[in-house]
């Protein structure tokens, strides 16, 4: 007889996906008797792949989108409107969907409605030399009025002074699926931090505050009513959270 | 043709499953994905060899769509949303108690380097064998187990930690 090939973790992850052939399989088996260890790594790595699973099979079961087409619509310009058409359908469904899933959906939309906008809105304007806002915060009231306007509920301004920030102003800007705001706060260093705010179908319950990081960009979030809230900054967590708290307050009294 | 047509239709679903999984977040990224997918596939499909695996060709087709264009499809800035990055400070003395389990899987699996996101996709998801996704990702088997092993690994470490409860402070 042969002596046994020792088992290595390659062999432990091909036993768990049933991919090594029935002689290996045997002995890997023989060996996971004696080895409680890798026995509880083979179980690991089941319970993970039952884990992805769970999580991504419902995507099957969802009705193929609009904006999917095979055999695919030749023209560019039926394609683009089919796009757009399907978008808007998109969102009402995954909408719809994410609502009535859990809060694992809530989470996601909450990112790709209000956390990554804010970041990208804020690694962008907060750049800007030359119009880093569209009205300065010498028209506050004016700017305040407009943007109450368009979002359709009323907006105010939060003070950061307390945190060593002062108003520069802000902007209107088009989100995922309504407009937005931006207020732009600098402190003496000409640091600049971002508050984007938005309305959104979202579960109000949420209401923690949530952290978000991407490379050096920080976003604490929550939720408020129907509004979302996310204040980016380059900032390092304590400092962004210590001026989250001084806005929290001011706007739910 | 008209087969094929039905063969190609009835791989969406799966391939909307993968791209949703490799794309995080966002739907209509990961659904653009595969539209373009489909799109190549139809104006190739004489490439496609008659019995050989049709399943693995799209597959083939997506994987050099997304390393061409990872910008494209990749959702702009990558949040790593991992468990210590994640926290949720109760306000009003409410807890917010959340399953965050599969959250944080879906969080864990998007903090992976691509290539190793795309090769566990590919065998735990989509059942692929080894030498499949090789041929699929057109890398040796050996490199394929050894992205296997290293990412599920990190998989597991990140899920692994305990997990208390979800309110933490932040120092």
């Amino acid at each position: 007889m042969n002596p046994e090939r020792p088992v290595t973790e390659h062999d432990l992850h091909a036993y768990a996906d049933n991919q090594l052939d029935p002689a290996r399989r045997a002995e890997v088996e023989r060996y996971l008797e004696h080895h409680p260890e890798a026995a509880a790594t083979v179980n690991d790595l089941r319970r993970l792949d039952q884990s992805l699973h769970t999580l991504y099979d419902p995507v099957l079961a969802e009705p193929i989108p609009p904006a999917i087409q095979f055999p695919p619509v030749r023209t560019r310009y039926l394609q683009r409107a089919a796009a757009v058409v399907a978008w808007v359908a998109l969102g009402s469904v995954l909408g719809w969907n994410l609502n009535n899933w859990n809060s694992t959906g809530q989470t996601h939309m909450l990112e790709s409605q209000l956390v990554r906008p804010a970041a990208f809105a804020h690694v962008i304007y907060s750049a800007e030399v030359l119009h880093p806002v569209e009205v300065k915060a010498d028209q506050e009231q004016h700017l305040l009025q407009w943007l109450s306007k368009r979002l359709r509920t009323p907006i105010s301004a939060p003070d950061l002074t307390q945190g060593g920030y002062h108003l520069v102003g802000g902007r209107l800007l088009p989100s995922t699926d309504r407009m937005a705001a931006q207020f732009m706060y600098e402190d003496g260093n000409g640091r600049r931090v971002t508050l984007y705010l938005r309305r959104g179908a979202w579960d109000n319950t949420l209401t923690a505050f949530r952290y978000s990081r991407n490379d050096n960009v920080g976003v604490f979030y929550w939720i408020d009513g129907e509004l979302g809230y996310a204040l980016s900054g380059d900032l390092d967590k304590p400092e962004l959270l210590k001026l989250a708290m001084i806005i929290h307050p001011q706007i739910s009294p | 043709m008209h087969h094929l047509e039905q063969l190609i239709v009835e791989q969406i679903p799966r391939l909307r499953r993968y791209a949703r999984a490799l794309i995080r977040g966002d739907h209509s990224r990961a659904d653009d994905l595969v539209q373009d997918c489909l799109e190549r596939a139809w104006s190739r499909w004489h490439l496609w060899r008659r019995g050989s695996d049709l399943r693995a060709w799209l597959f083939t087709i997506m994987h050099n769509l997304y390393v061409n264009d990872l910008r494209r499809y990749r959702e702009g800035p990558s949040f790593v949303s991992l468990d210590n990055e994640h926290d949720n400070i109760a306000m009003d003395g409410t807890r917010t108690e959340e399953t965050l389990v599969l959250d944080d899987l879906h969080a864990a699996i998007g903090a992976l380097p691509p290539e190793q996101r795309e090769v566990i996709l590919l065998v735990s998801l989509e059942g692929l064998r080894y030498e499949e996704v090789a041929k699929v990702l057109a890398i040796p088997v050996g490199t394929v187990m050894s992205r296997l092993s290293r990412g599920r690994r990190q998989l597991r470490a990140q899920l692994s930690e305990p997990r208390g409860p979800r309110m933490r402070r932040v120092k």
